[in-house]
């Protein structure tokens, strides 16, 4: 009789637990997500990669602050203490429009450049449907060095100080840690170094991120630039740009550490007139930081 | 004897399954979180909580997505996603317990009640006491609540550089509407 009861209080505590878990279980498993809500995010950390600008933009009323510094070549020996003696910079500022649209300008201090950017993106990738986040960027550069003689400074009208860059931004989150890029590049100079040289190339710019932790990542990305376009930089063979990066990420906050053989960091500059090479040591050393501000508070949930 | 016993067992199945058919439900309940420290103020909100309520048996359950909590700060919800409660690894959070004290929740009036039952979060289920409100009101049922976690409780990891920056107490508010299944 005893162990009538028992297997009675047994069974009815089972089916206590059992209701329990089942009401769990009713609702749990029809949990889905609402429109919108599968977005995947933070495909990259950052902005740029290294060089190439990213997918990722900044949200809508958030403005980002970019400083890029690159020292000079680390072959230069002790004497320059391994480059740390230079140092190029670029500064720019990037804001959100909407969570799709985002300007962006800066200003490097090679050959006194400013530029700016158009950032649109097209695709989102999706958890559920989307595989691959597109965006459409085009970016202008001007440079405004002056050239030490001054009839060769005023023949060199603004027309021929102008490059324009029209991008197409193909990226895909595989996992929580591994994202690629892949950037059909086309560029437009209005002065190439010599006759020989178009003034429309393609090239074609790949980079990927692999996160080590939480919030850390190395980075790379290389620019392929299509043969037979430009030959020369200032008479100077031309390599393609290979660049790598370390991410470090706390709160507001993005570190790049970054090493490279372009020195600049303009889509026109560091694509086709990239003089230094790996194979030399003429690599820099450099960092990105990147500060964001919320301008406007960005979505609210709605509340009861 | 024995079918005394049996009709009781009987009894209590039917129990079970007679109080399933008339839950409370919802799919819009909310649930939002704060952090208040003098360097920032943090805070998420969802309005698509699931959750179930057996007036019978005094059961109830909450599930909701993490992706789901909307905050001021859009990279707030990405660090929130990425480093902190890692929502592809964990994609949902889970409430199930028993709430008790006196209520008769066929009657409308406003019943403050105890609530047990295990918090799953981030991989890690921990038992959850607290108190909260429920109000009946035209066959609807107005459940609120507030609470305290901590995120080190179910190792939610926060590095030093941004310690001062989040509470070490959440506070957790949840409010919910619900109606009568049909």
């Amino acid at each position: 009789m005893r162990k009538i009861y028992f297997l009675l209080i047994f069974s009815t505590l089972y089916f206590q637990v059992k209701a329990q878990d089942s009401l769990l279980r009713s609702i749990s498993d029809s949990l889905s997500a609402a429109p919108g809500t599968d977005l995947v995010k933070g495909t990259f950390k950052a902005l740029y990669i290294v060089n190439m600008k990213t997918i990722e933009a900044p949200a809508a009323g958030a403005l980002n602050f970019e400083i890029q510094h690159r020292f000079g070549t680390i072959n230069q020996g002790a004497y320059h203490l391994w480059g740390l003696d230079f140092a190029t910079l670029r500064l720019g500022l990037d804001y959100g429009i909407t969570d799709r649209l985002s300007v962006g300008i800066g200003r490097s201090s090679v050959l006194e450049t400013f530029d700016g950017y158009v950032k649109y993106k097209l695709l989102r990738q999706t958890e559920t449907g989307m595989p691959i986040s597109v965006g459409l960027l085009g970016t202008t550069s001007y440079f405004t060095d002056k050239i030490s003689d001054p009839k060769l400074d005023s023949a060199f009208k603004s027309e021929y100080r102008l490059a324009y860059t029209a991008q197409i931004q193909i990226a895909r989150k595989f996992s929580s840690r591994f994202s690629i890029q892949l950037t059909p590049t086309f560029i437009h100079y209005n002065l190439v170094d010599s006759t020989i040289d178009h003034n429309n190339v393609f090239a074609l710019a790949a980079g990927g991120r692999f996160k080590i932790t939480k919030r850390m990542a190395i980075t790379a990305e290389y620019n392929y630039l299509f043969p037979n376009q430009l030959n020369s930089y200032n008479g100077l063979p031309l390599h393609n740009a290979l660049s790598f990066g370390w991410d470090i990420e706390t709160g507001g906050h993005v570190f790049q550490l970054v090493f490279t053989n372009a020195q600049t960091m303009n889509e026109p500059q560091y694509i086709g007139q990239t003089t230094g090479s790996w194979g030399n040591g003429d690599v820099y050393f450099g960092f990105n930081i990147s500060r964001i501000f919320n301008l406007k508070p960005h979505n609210k949930a709605k509340t009861l | 004897m024995y079918l005394r016993v049996c009709f009781i067992f009987l009894l209590s199945v039917c129990f079970f399954y007679k109080s399933n058919a008339q839950n409370y439900i919802t799919k819009t309940g909310f649930i939002g979180f704060y952090s208040k420290t003098p360097f920032e103020d943090i805070q998420g909100e969802n309005n698509q909580v699931y959750a179930v309520l057996d007036p019978s048996s005094h059961h109830l359950a909450f599930a909701v997505l993490l992706k789901g909590f909307i905050f001021p700060k859009e990279l707030m919800q990405v660090h929130f996603n990425e480093n902190y409660v890692e929502s592809d690894k964990y994609p949902k959070a889970t409430f199930s317990g028993i709430c008790s004290g006196d209520m008769e929740l066929s009657k409308d009036g406003i019943y403050q009640v105890a609530i047990k039952g295990d918090l799953s979060l981030h991989g890690v289920t921990k038992t959850l006491e607290t108190t909260a409100q429920l109000e009946v009101k035209n066959g609807k049922i107005l459940g609120t609540s507030t609470f305290k976690i901590k995120p080190e409780d179910y190792q939610i990891t926060i590095p030093g550089v941004v310690r001062e920056k989040i509470a070490k107490d959440i506070n957790v508010k949840v409010q919910i509407t619900w109606t009568r299944t049909t």
